[in-house]
């Protein structure tokens, strides 16, 4: 038990000194313990394993902040894990949900693109936004191509977002898209969690009570 | 029947002895009848009725003798009575009973003996029914008990009857005892006979009517119509007229009523008698009741200038129907309609003769012109004929054949009448409207309520729809199939599109887009609501989509959005109720649903100074939308109401300290709003804001400078406001505005507020040394109405004070000024009646207006139907008088306007009224006006007006009265007509001014003895000899005056008596 006080204590240090602004993390110590108690209780169970797995992060995200698409569940975990270990450490935890939460505008622009960037080569195709956007349109009876409709839609927003139109989205054409209209932030998806699941959350992991 | 007595029979008035007679008519005859039949088949058909015992006897005198009562009679003294006798005391059946030597009465105790008695009596049977119905008004009562008697209104006496028999069935079954059994019985029979009187009165009731309707009271109007008509076609010629003459029998007096029978005719109910003679027979005297028309028995050969007014014949609904009857030469004629129209003739002949005298210099012309009228008028009597024949076959009565020829006539000439009379209505709320406009504008800004009407358009045809039409239906269809993600795309792709574009919006709301924007607003996603907002925000400035998003409940959702936590989402929805709540239903809406104190729960954010950090500058956001959408709401009264009580005032007083422009328009906007309602301009001056709007005067933003200087406008209605605005040193921007000649409602804003300002003398003197007179008189010119008004009223303002009337004159603006008083805004014409009335008071001011002939335009606005014009032209023409050279010619030079302005006294308006005394005073300055006015009977209209209380009409009229004692006998006039009392009591009023004129009024008065009788009695001594004391030295003077007359008028009675 005390290694594991240890441990924390440790991981705590290294997360509250990281003040740079890129990598920074916007938990205050009391909080960042309560999220690595937490992530311990999730552990729970599983001895053997020492990391949360694919499928136990999905649960978390699932039942914390109502998030159901499988596919993006699976780009949002690969988001988190930094390290490409398909484990999620402590500190691909904290920060992950740093920026999950709390993150500036920049922050989870560069998220939101990282979740979309589905080949992670740097850019949105065309064929990343048709996969993200399949299920989006509910299939009409009358329709008599449901593709068209979904073909239909990543045009628009190649019109709307490829600002150098070289028909792909760039981190730039991303960014600049969502600085004119913030709603394009998460435009191929939920990958984010809606304000009241984050107060919700928050609440849950500070001591103040918040205004909310 | 009683019901069909009380109400169908008609009864003689005049009731002789126990009650009153049936009158000798058709209508009651008939009745009569009827229950004589009922009478003489009731026997057979309801034996044991007939035999029910009364429980009283019907009595009356009887023609009946003992010798005629035949079988089961028996004598008993003087009378007879029937062997028969009641079951119960015995009594007999039938008594005849002999009341005086020759008169009998008769007592019948059961239906089957008033059988008896009607077949006794032969053929004097009705005359015994008419009997028995008079001595017994309600026969009902007589025989069934008075728990039946006739009673007005609900009578329910029947079912309580039955009830009551019922419960005693019920009981009898229960004891089983023989009495009651009988006693039930007997009631039973009651019941049926009841019923069977009922139904007698129903049928009498039913006939009557059937007879009462079918006559039609006659009125004075329709006789005279008839008359006229018949008159019209009567003449000597015996081919051509169907009567020889047609006149009114009497001395041709008409009395008030229309009527010409003497008054105690009239009383009968005559009308006028008509005296009329026929080709074939001789004069029928005809009378007109209201009853109808019939024939009396023509003149009193014995009494001279009478006639006999028996009548003789049936009545007739229609002289011409009586006329038929009596005089077949006059049925053929009028059957075959071969008469001519002498009225016609006349109008023709009068029209041939006008011409004839028109074109009299040209009598070859004239000549043929009037037998080309002849010809014309033969053409349209043939086509008359032809109508007349056609018509014949559809009616049968000759009397609505008259219609088709004279009436028509007449009728459509009165309907043109009343089309006229329509027209000039409307013609009238026009010229109203202009007053109507200015009262709205200075109550609430221009809004346009025209947007209420917004009209429809579409295009008819989808063939050419512009591209966007088809994208913007795609977007819809991906908005309504598709989850967030999809949704938003489609609301950022929606907003690509010029939503500023009417086909952009209109496509929206054709596609059925604006359901669906809608219905987003009512989900959870925050970015949907907010995309969704944001495109309404947009395509909301189209009058057609607000209407449509207020009928969809957009407003209700948008209001509940205002709660919401995230602040863009509110600014949103507050921008977004700003645009719609443009019109007055979408305000309502807005306001029933609490939206009012929710807004206004927006202002109210972090103090506006200081360190501005991101978080702040949204909360002020939120205050701005939240002002904006207040704006809009803040042009209904109520909403206004809602806004206070939600204490929006101390927040937009907080707001109004802001120093972004974007912050201010629509604070200050919302307040100039407001400003309308007394409480907030109050509220305004002690809150502080006008140093603010003061200050943002000064603004480098035109709409900010308009907003304030309209506020300014409203709020200086207030003196204390007016120095407010002058000690923050508002009165300079104010002026400067007025060079900003190419912004018209900018320039009507600070004209008005310069106009409010102007009302305190000390502002006044601000604006002098400003030179704002100069630029003023400069307005005058070739500007809109809105800001004539308001710079016409400010120098209406500023020339009560005497340098500013020179100024004026110097500056030339007294040609402008009496050129608009041609105009036809009422608005403006009360105030420039009222600048020109300032003017007047400079002699040399008075030259110019005299030259351009401004009083004889101020004497023309007289006849303006707008009271508030009348009444500031007839102020306006009092110091003209007083001012002009020649006055007294000048006046009477006005054809009819001293006749104008006497009338004007008959006015309702107390300001019309005092300002016409004030006139009609300086009019009777001079003598020979005095004279005319004299003629057209100012004296009674003055005396009539003298019971007012109206301390201004007061001191005016008795000025006028004053005035117009030195003509003549005016004083006795006055005093004839009762004016004297009245003005005693002025002296008891609280105004100076009034005690001065009346003084002067009694004193001139007293000059006639009577007069000094009438004041002595009213009690006009002690006050009189208070204002002796007076330091006014007019009031002293002229209530010396008046008591030295009344003094020397006693004493010279003491003489009178002691010599």
């Amino acid at each position: 038990m005390s290694s594991k006080r240890q441990e924390q204590a440790k991981i705590i240090e290294k997360l509250s000194k990281r003040k740079d602004k890129a990598r920074g993390c916007h938990f205050k110590k009391h909080e960042i313990e309560k999220l690595l108690t937490m992530y311990d209780k999730h552990l729970e169970g599983s001895l053997n394993v020492k990391k949360l797995d694919r499928l136990r992060f999905r649960d978390i995200l699932h039942d914390m902040f109502g998030m159901t698409d499988d596919m993006l569940l699976d780009r949002v975990f690969r988001a988190f894990d930094r390290d490409n270990d398909n484990y999620i450490n402590e500190d691909e935890w904290v920060m992950g949900l740093s920026v999950f939460l709390n993150g500036q505008l920049e922050e989870k622009v560069r998220y939101c693109f990282n979740v979309y960037d589905l080949n992670q080569d740097g850019f949105i195709s065309r064929e990343e936004m048709y996969q993200l956007l399949k299920h989006c349109l509910v299939k009409q009876p009358t329709d008599e191509d449901p593709e068209e409709g979904i073909k239909d839609m990543v045009e628009m927003c190649l019109k709307k977002m490829d600002l150098d139109h070289d028909s792909r989205l760039s981190y730039s054409d991303y960014a600049k898209s969502v600085e004119m209209e913030p709603l394009l932030l998460e435009a191929f998806g939920r990958c984010l969690p809606e304000p009241d699941k984050c107060h919700c959350f928050m609440n849950l992991i500070s001591d103040e009570y918040t205004k909310y | 029947m009683g019901q069909a007595l009380q109400r169908a029979a008609q009864w003689t008035s005049a009731k002789g002895g126990s009650g009153g007679k049936l009158e000798f008519t058709k209508l009651n005859e008939d009745l009569l009848n009827q229950v004589m039949n009922w009478v003489e088949g009731f026997g057979a058909k309801y034996p044991e009725e007939s035999k029910l015992i009364f429980k009283s006897a019907l009595t009356w005198k009887t023609s009946l003798r003992p010798e005629n009562l035949t079988g089961g009679y028996q004598e008993k003294g003087e009378d007879m009575v029937s062997t028969q006798t009641s079951s119960k005391d015995n009594t007999p059946m039938l008594t005849l009973k002999k009341v005086a030597s020759n008169d009998y009465s008769v007592s019948v105790m059961s239906l089957e003996f008033c059988e008896n008695v009607l077949r006794m009596a032969g053929n004097q049977k009705l005359m015994e029914v008419r009997g028995c119905l008079e001595a017994n008004r309600d026969p009902g009562a007589k025989m069934l008990g008075d728990r039946f008697a006739t009673v007005e209104g609900d009578d329910n006496s029947i079912y309580r009857f039955i009830e009551e028999i019922t419960k005693e069935i019920e009981q009898s079954a229960k004891q089983e005892g023989q009495e009651g059994q009988s006693d039930v019985e007997e009631k039973k029979l009651q019941l049926k006979l009841q019923l069977q009187i009922n139904r007698l009165d129903q049928q009498l009731l039913q006939q009557s009517i059937q007879q009462i309707t079918s006559e039609v009271r006659l009125t004075p109007a329709t006789v005279d119509g008839e008359v006229n008509i018949l008159q019209q076609l009567s003449g000597y010629d015996e081919d051509k007229n169907c009567l020889e003459s047609c006149e009114y029998w009497g001395d041709g007096y008409v009395f008030q009523n229309g009527c010409r029978a003497q008054p105690w005719r009239q009383l009968h109910g005559d009308i006028c008698y008509i005296q009329v003679k026929p080709h074939d027979t001789d004069v029928v005297y005809v009378t007109a009741n209201t009853s109808g028309y019939y024939c009396n028995s023509g003149v009193d050969n014995s009494k001279p200038g009478e006639l006999d007014y028996t009548k003789q014949g049936d009545s007739y609904r229609e002289l011409v129907t009586l006329l038929k009857d009596k005089s077949p030469k006059f049925a053929e004629m009028i059957d075959k309609q071969e008469f001519a129209l002498r009225a016609k003739e006349k109008d023709d002949a009068l029209m041939i003769q006008k011409e004839a005298k028109r074109d009299g210099d040209d009598d070859e012309y004239s000549r043929e012109r009037t037998q080309d009228h002849k010809v014309h008028k033969e053409t349209t009597k043939d086509k008359d004929m032809k109508q007349k024949k056609t018509q014949k076959k559809k009616k049968l009565e000759p009397s609505l054949k008259w219609k088709a020829l004279g009436m028509e006539e007449y009728k459509e000439t009165d309907k043109e009448k009343k089309v006229v009379k329509k027209k000039q209505v409307p013609s009238r709320m026009k010229t109203r409207t202009p007053v109507d406009a200015e009262e709205s504008f200075s109550e609430s800004s221009s809004e346009s309520e025209e947007e209420e009407e917004a009209v429809e358009r579409r295009s008819e045809t989808n063939a050419d729809l512009p591209s966007e039409y088809w994208q913007i239906q795609k977007l819809v269809k991906y908005l309504k199939g598709g989850n967030q993600t999809a949704t938003i795309i489609a609301l950022c792709s929606m907003r690509d599109f010029n939503l500023a574009q009417e086909t952009c919006q209109l496509a929206i709301r054709d596609v059925g887009g604006l359901e669906v924007l809608i219905n987003l607003l009512d989900t959870d996603e925050i970015k949907c609501k907010i995309g969704s907002l944001k495109i309404l925000k947009e395509i909301s400035r189209n009058i057609q989509i607000r209407r449509a998003i207020a009928d969809l409940g957009g407003l209700q959702t948008m209001v509940k959005i205002l709660r919401d936590q995230d602040k863009d989402l509110k600014c949103l929805a507050a921008e977004t109720i700003a645009n719609v709540a443009k019109f007055r239903r979408a305000r309502r809406t807005v306001r029933q649903h609490g939206g009012i104190k929710k807004l206004v729960g927006l202002l109210d954010c972090a103090p506006l100074t200081g360190q501005m950090t991101p978080e702040l500058e949204r909360d002020v956001q939120v205050a701005r939308c939240g002002a904006l959408a207040l704006w809009s709401c803040s042009k209904s009264k109520k909403n206004k109401e809602a806004m206070r009580k939600a204490g929006a005032i101390p927040l937009l007083a907080r707001l109004l300290k802001s120093t972004h422009e974007d912050m201010l328009i629509p604070v200050v906007g919302t307040l100039q709003e407001c400003a309308s309602e007394p409480s907030y301009r109050l509220a305004i001056r002690t809150e502080g804001m006008i140093e603010d709007l003061v200050k943002n005067l000064k603004s480098a933003d035109p709409e900010l400078q308009m907003h304030c200087a309209s506020a300014i406008f409203k709020c200086a209605e207030e003196k204390e406001t007016r120095d407010l605005v002058r000690q923050y040193g508002g009165l300079d921007p104010l002026v400067a505005l007025l060079q900003q000649s190419d912004n018209k409602e900018l320039l009507a804003a600070a004209t008005g507020a310069i106009w409010k300002c102007a009302i305190s003398t000390e502002n006044v003197q601000r604006f002098q040394d400003l030179k704002a007179i100069d630029l003023l008189v400069g307005l005058l010119h070739d500007q809109p109405e809105e800001v004539l008004v308001n710079v016409v009223g400010a120098l209406g303002e500023l020339a009560k004070e005497t340098p500013n009337r020179q100024q004026i004159r110097k500056a030339g603006g007294i040609s402008p000024l009496v050129n608009l008083l041609t105009g036809t805004n009422q608005a403006l014409l009360v105030n420039v009646t009222k600048a020109v009335g300032q003017c007047a008071e400079e002699q040399d001011n008075m030259v110019i207006i005299d030259r351009l002939d401004g009083v004889r335009l101020l004497w023309s606005l007289l006849k303006n139907q707008n009271p508030d014009v009348q009444a500031s032209a007839a102020w306006a023409i009092c110091p003209c008088i007083e001012n002009a050279k020649d006055a007294g010619e000048m006046v009477r030079s006005f054809v009819g306007g001293l006749e104008l302005i006497v009338s004007l006294l008959k006015s309702e308006h107390k300001e019309v009224l005092a300002s016409v005394c004030a006139a009609i005073a300086n009019i009777a300055k001079d003598e020979e006006n005095l004279a005319v006015i004299t003629d057209h009977g100012v004296v009674p209209m003055l005396a009539r007006l003298t019971n007012t209380t109206d301390d201004k009409l007061r001191r005016h009229l008795a000025e006028a009265i004053a005035r117009c004692c030195n003509w003549g006998n005016n004083r006795v006039a006055f005093g004839r007509e009762g004016a004297v009392a009245p003005l005693v009591r002025y002296l008891k009023s609280s105004d100076e001014n009034v005690h001065r004129s009346t003084a002067r009024a009694l004193f001139q008065l007293s000059k006639h003895p009577e007069n000094c009788i009438t004041m002595h009695e009213a009690g006009v001594v002690q006050p009189l000899m208070k204002m002796v004391g007076s330091e006014d030295e007019d009031l002293q003077e002229a209530a010396a005056g008046c008591i030295g007359n009344i003094r020397r008028l006693a004493l010279a009675n003491e003489k009178a008596r002691y010599s």
